[in-house]
């Protein structure tokens, strides 16, 4: 690891300066370390335990996209993020991607000059308020006071949301998931905003989850996808194609316990082995070697496998699959064919 | 003969009497200071009654406060409607608050160290007559040594650091007799120009002597804002002269370039200037370059801070009298000798306590990194702490512990300034 | 006589621009604005290249455009179509209001504190003492976040007012205290309202006239007449007489459940008092100890000679000590002020709307333009510092010119 701490910070402007953005993949391999911006906290998709490691559905791919680049599944040094922080932290090179349920709209993506790389998670924003309110839906909340987390697209969705209606409602802006739950709690505001996952995550850490609803609306789409800088298409690519391989890999039947096995031999299926990288050599294609996707799938499993580990119906998050369900099975995660 | 008349004559001294009861010891203070009139008297019982209300209402939570408990619920249930304090969250999370949620624990001992070190180092500035002044050698190790400590990694760091220091302060000495401004510039050069050269020799020895690094993202809780205030006060120190004695000098450029900082970072809040470390400075430096937010934080705060001492200084500067630097003038001294050896000598000691009121002020502020997300004693409770299910809801105990830990050190060192002040007064007169 | 040989002709040479003091300094400045210009050149360059590669621009078209958000606060019409500019313009206001109720706040508390210190009576001065202590040797920051958990977590939420049985009632059916902020009856203005308005503040003017009237006659003729019930009556009789012959026009309004929160009446938020009362608190410590300083810096003399020519302890203290001491005091006040506002940009760790909290804040993250953001912020700060600064120095000046 460099010390760019004292000494790295005076010899900055001759030595360190010679690494260019353009090359992300040379960047990490270098610092032997990918640099993953989170949330500073949601459960299920990106928090530290008890002992400090970082673990959650965007964790994992921050975990994957390590183990395929770097072999090592805990070289990632996890970035906590607000709403604010984010973008400039990828912009500016801080981090190499940024796994921090974030809204694809046309204008970041754009504007912003990002790169989103897939949809890990298809989302909509909800309210959750509590049971002994008496409200069915969020079209009843004319007047209420809604807890809303500045900084993000559910604050310009919550305010069209409202106008379109034609009912009045009084914004409490919050920086942090944690202030909003904490507010929502002492009752200083009747309903708590933000994507319906993350209500649902949030309601997980409270003491009596039962006295909460998620009101049955959900007033947008929230399609949240890691992204990464945009204009270096070769780091985009390998992000990109990590994501698919969890996603493909749950289609075709590879799991974390069989990846070994299958890779271990080319099996009958084509697709199968050009994943795994007993044929052909696509790890090549996007710098890599042929295993890479191997190693992603045995440091966290298929997309399945990560989505029952973390946010899935046996956790206390307790999300059905959805939308989010493979597009064999009703939902339309459908990744692109591995060819 | 008219004597006689006189039915008695006293012929001996009467004993000195005590004085009357009302005039003497806890009644006669209890009269001159609480009920010397009606209105007075009227104060007394309405502030007596505030401290009873508060000491009775404190009092209970105090000493039914539960100190074991795995959490919040826990801890009610076994208060049992009882009003109490949940003192177990800072049993149980104290180490999160002080060292943050991710310095290994067992390495706690050397920030610990590095913090027990610091009064040894500061003890000979602080206390200059008590303590010897060859102190002060240790003094100047004791920055490259709580590095060391503090973050780890190889020891040749520091040390490289170190020998930059020195060598520059060599080159300083030697270049002196020339011109004062040209040996700063000469001294400055030939350490940048060490330091850049030995990131060659440290770089591919990093495991010499090496002690486990801890990357600074790791640190938070009360050490972050305990580092923040310790390394910008004293870093800040130095260019506060510089900018003070910048804006006193007769060059009109270096003046002018003197008042528009200063100007300019006294009128603008610390957090805004926060905002720039956290999401602006990355657009001013060269790409590629990633400097950690706490070392950008720091660049910051110690700007911040260079401003106001350099205020504090300047008016140090302005106390002396002119005489002081005529004098100087007259014995043929240059002006960086003359600065070195009679007018900075005396101005510092008149800034002492205004630079100690600035370090109070600063160290207060440093709370606001947690608004920019690290995670300093206020993040920690604000962020991973209230958020966790087990003890969301505490509030008092964790707000009180950080409100505590500041008053206990604000309150000590304006306490020193205080004193100093008053040893400083008895100097001059 | 003339010398024998005139000095030699100093031939310039450039050594000089090193070891000769009359040139020196050229070099030193020539070097600094070298360096300056360098470091300029240098972070403005890395500001192009790197804005070039992520094809951004700086530019404030921005502000123009629709925010889309919502505020809470609005002392002017504001919805979510108006302009970031809208929007930034009324974060500058609730600035202006939350520094302006925290000034004012702070001077009475401070000022008040700061004399009961120097109290005989030893208890008074031993709590204030408590008071300054504690409040000046812990971060403002603190102070907000327990005021505002005070207001969000210890008061009852609206729905406790609520039933037949409630849990709370509001006080004196008028004023309600919420976990969301509270609750005031607003005025209604009707008809014939203005000219009460008008008649009050006549009235002040009055008042002001009257006292002058008082001293010059005391100057002119050493009569003392009364002045303090007179200025109570003119205060307020007349607008009294004005309010009722007019038919009572100003009602008012009084705040009610009605769906989830309160309706009518003024609203002040959880987030507004949090920020005003800490600041003024922490502020007032500070101030305390100002006015103490001051008094104590006017010397036991002058106490003592207006005592011996016979004057009473408030006429010693109106007509000596104050006078004297205002002038140690007002130039560290205004600096207080100054801190004051500064600090009221913490607003955004309670999600009060300030101009950090929109245009620092929610329109930095929705446009991402962080340059031009954190610029116009940092400027907004620095007029107001240099305006307060202005003031202070004309003041400084005023005061320096009645010295004799």
């Amino acid at each position: 690891m460099k010390k760019t701490v004292f000494l790295g910070a005076l010899t900055v402007a001759g030595v360190a300066a010679g690494a260019s953005a353009a090359a992300t993949l040379d960047d990490v391999k270098a610092r032997g370390k990918l640099n993953c911006g989170v949330t500073t906290g949601l459960v299920g998709f990106a928090a530290p335990d008890a002992n400090g490691v970082w673990e959650g559905f965007d964790v994992a791919v921050c975990r994957a996209v390590a183990a395929a680049v770097l072999s090592d599944a805990n070289a990632v040094e996890f970035v906590p993020t607000t709403g604010k922080t984010r973008f400039t932290a990828l912009a500016s090179g801080e981090i190499d991607m940024l796994a921090r349920n974030t809204t694809w709209t046309f204008s970041r993506d754009t504007d912003l000059k990002f790169d989103f790389i897939g949809v890990n998670y298809y989302d909509g924003q909800g309210f959750m308020v509590p049971k002994a309110l008496g409200v069915s839906s969020a079209k009843e909340l004319d007047g209420a006071t809604v807890c809303i987390q500045t900084g993000t697209t559910t604050e310009l969705n919550l305010a069209d949301f409202f106008r379109k209606n034609n009912i009045s409602y009084e914004p409490v802006p919050v920086e942090t998931n944690a202030e909003g739950q904490q507010q929502y709690l002492a009752g200083a505001c009747d309903t708590y905003t933000t994507d319906a996952s993350g209500l649902a995550s949030t309601r997980a850490a409270f003491e009596n989850p039962t006295e909460h609803v998620i009101l049955p609306e959900i007033i947008s789409k929230e399609p949240l996808g890691p992204l990464v800088r945009h204009g270096d298409n070769e780091w985009g690519d390998i992000v990109r194609w990590t994501l698919n391989a969890l996603i493909s890999a749950e289609e075709l039947g590879v799991t974390s316990a069989n990846v070994e096995e299958l890779a271990s031999g080319a099996t009958d299926s084509p697709e199968v082995n050009r994943l795994l990288g007993t044929e052909g050599n696509l790890g090549e294609m996007i710098g890599l070697d042929a295993t890479w996707a191997k190693r992603a799938l045995a440091a966290v499993g298929n997309y399945g496998e990560v989505f029952e580990k973390n946010i899935g119906e046996k956790t206390p998050i307790g999300l059905a699959r959805g939308l989010n369900a493979q597009w064999t099975d009703g939902g339309i995660l459908y990744s692109p064919p591995f060819r | 003969m008219v004597q006689e008349h006189f039915a008695f004559v006293r012929s001996t001294m009467l004993p000195e009497a005590p004085p009357p009861a009302a005039e003497r010891g806890v009644v006669k203070w209890l009269r001159e200071n609480l009920f010397s009139s009606a209105a007075n008297t009227l104060l007394t019982v309405v502030s007596l009654y505030v401290v009873l209300q508060i000491a009775s209402s404190a009092a209970p939570w105090f000493l039914n406060g539960v100190w074991d408990s795995p959490s919040l619920t826990a801890c009610r249930d076994i208060l049992d409607g009882k009003m109490g304090g949940c003192f177990a969250v800072l049993s149980e999370r104290w180490n999160q608050l002080l060292f943050g949620f991710k310095y290994p624990s067992e390495l706690y001992w050397r920030p610990g160290l590095a913090f027990v070190l610091l009064f040894i180092a500061g003890a000979p500035l602080l206390f200059y007559k008590i303590f010897p002044s060859k102190m002060l050698i240790f003094t100047g190790l004791y920055p490259f040594i709580a590095y060391w400590l503090i973050w780890g990694g190889s020891v040749l760091v520091p040390v490289f650091a170190l020998l930059g220091v020195l060598l520059g302060a060599f080159v300083y000495k030697r270049t002196v007799g020339a011109s004062a401004g040209m040996a700063v510039i000469a001294g400055f050069v030939a350490a940048l120009i060490f330091w850049m050269l030995s990131g060659f020799i440290t770089g591919p020895m990093e495991n010499v002597l090496a002690i486990e690094p801890v990357p600074s993202r790791d640190m938070g809780g009360f050490m972050i804002n305990l580092m923040l205030g310790v390394v910008c006060v004293s870093l800040s120190v130095p260019f506060g002269i510089a900018l003070a004695l910048g804006r006193q000098s007769s060059m009109p450029i270096i003046k002018w370039i003197c008042v528009v900082f200063i100007e300019f970072i006294r009128g603008v809040p610390l957090i805004t200037l926060l905002f720039v470390a956290n999401v602006v400075l990355a657009y001013f430096l060269p790409p590629g370059t990633s400097f950690d937010l706490i070392l950008r934080v720091i660049i910051m705060i110690t700007m911040f801070a260079s401003a106001y001492i350099a205020e504090v200084i300047r008016g140090g500067l302005a106390a002396l009298p002119r005489g002081q630097y005529e004098a100087a003038d007259s014995l043929g001294l240059d002006y960086a000798q003359a600065m070195q050896l009679i007018i900075l000598p005396q101005a510092l000691k008149i800034s002492i306590p205004g630079i100690v009121n600035v370090a109070v002020g600063l160290f207060k502020d440093t709370t606001l990194v947690s608004v920019i997300s690290m995670f300093d004693i206020v993040g920690m409770i604000r962020g991973p702490i209230l958020a966790s299910s087990e003890w969301n809801g505490v509030y008092w105990e964790l707000f009180g512990f950080a409100a505590l830990l500041f008053f206990i050190t604000c309150y000590g060192i304006s306490q020193y300034s205080q004193w100093l002040e008053r040893q400083l007064q008895t100097d001059h007169r | 006589m003339t010398t024998v040989s005139d000095p030699p002709k100093a031939s310039f040479q450039l050594s000089q621009l090193i070891y000769d003091t009359r040139y020196r300094s050229y070099t030193f400045q020539f070097i600094a604005l070298m360096l300056l210009v360098s470091l300029m050149a240098y972070l403005g360059a890395n500001l192009v290249h790197n804005l070039a590669e992520q094809g951004q621009n700086i530019a404030f078209g921005f502000l123009a455009e629709p925010a889309g958000y919502d505020i809470n606060q609005r002392p002017i019409e504001y919805d979510s179509q108006s302009s970031h500019m809208r929007a930034s313009v009324v974060g500058v206001l609730n600035t202006l209001i939350v520094a302006f109720l925290g000034c004012i706040t702070a001077t009475l508390l401070g000022v008040t504190a700061g004399i009961l210190r120097l109290s005989p009576n030893w208890l008074v001065r031993k709590l204030m003492a408590v008071y300054v202590e504690a409040f000046r040797n812990v971060p403002v920051l603190i102070w907000i976040l327990i005021i505002f958990t005070i207001m969000t977590a210890m008061l009852p939420a609206p729905s406790a007012f609520r039933g037949e049985d409630p849990s709370s009632s509001m006080l004196f059916g008028s004023f309600a205290f919420t976990n969301r902020g509270v609750y005031t009856p607003a005025p209604i203005m009707g008809p014939g309202s203005l000219v009460v308005v008008l008649t009050f503040i006549a009235s002040i003017f009055g008042v002001f006239y009257y006292r002058r009237y008082a001293t010059n006659l005391l100057f002119d003729t050493g009569k003392l007449i009364p002045t303090g019930w007179p200025s109570l009556v003119i205060l307020f009789v007349p607008t009294i007489l004005i309010y009722f012959i007019l038919g009572r026009p100003i009602g008012l309004d009084y705040p009610a459940l009605a769906g989830f929160n309160f309706q009518g009446g003024i609203h002040i938020r959880g987030s507004l008092i949090a920020l005003w009362f800490a600041l003024a608190i922490y502020t007032g410590a500070f101030i305390a100890e100002n006015v103490r300083a001051g008094i104590q810096a006017v010397s036991k003399g002058q106490t003592e000679a207006a005592a011996s020519l016979g004057m009473r302890p408030r006429r010693i203290m109106n007509l000596v000590i104050l006078p004297q001491a205002l002038r140690v005091i007002i130039p560290p006040l205004i600096s207080q002020y100054l801190n004051l506002t500064k600090n009221s940009s913490l607003a955004i760790a309670v999600g009060y709307m300030d101009v950090t909290g929109t245009l620092g804040g929610i329109t930095l993250n929705q446009t991402g333009r962080a340059i031009e953001c954190v610029l116009m912020l940092m400027l907004f700060y620095l007029t107001i510092s240099l305006a307060i600064s202005a003031v202070m120095n004309v003041y400084n000046n005023a005061i320096k010119l009645k010295e004799r």
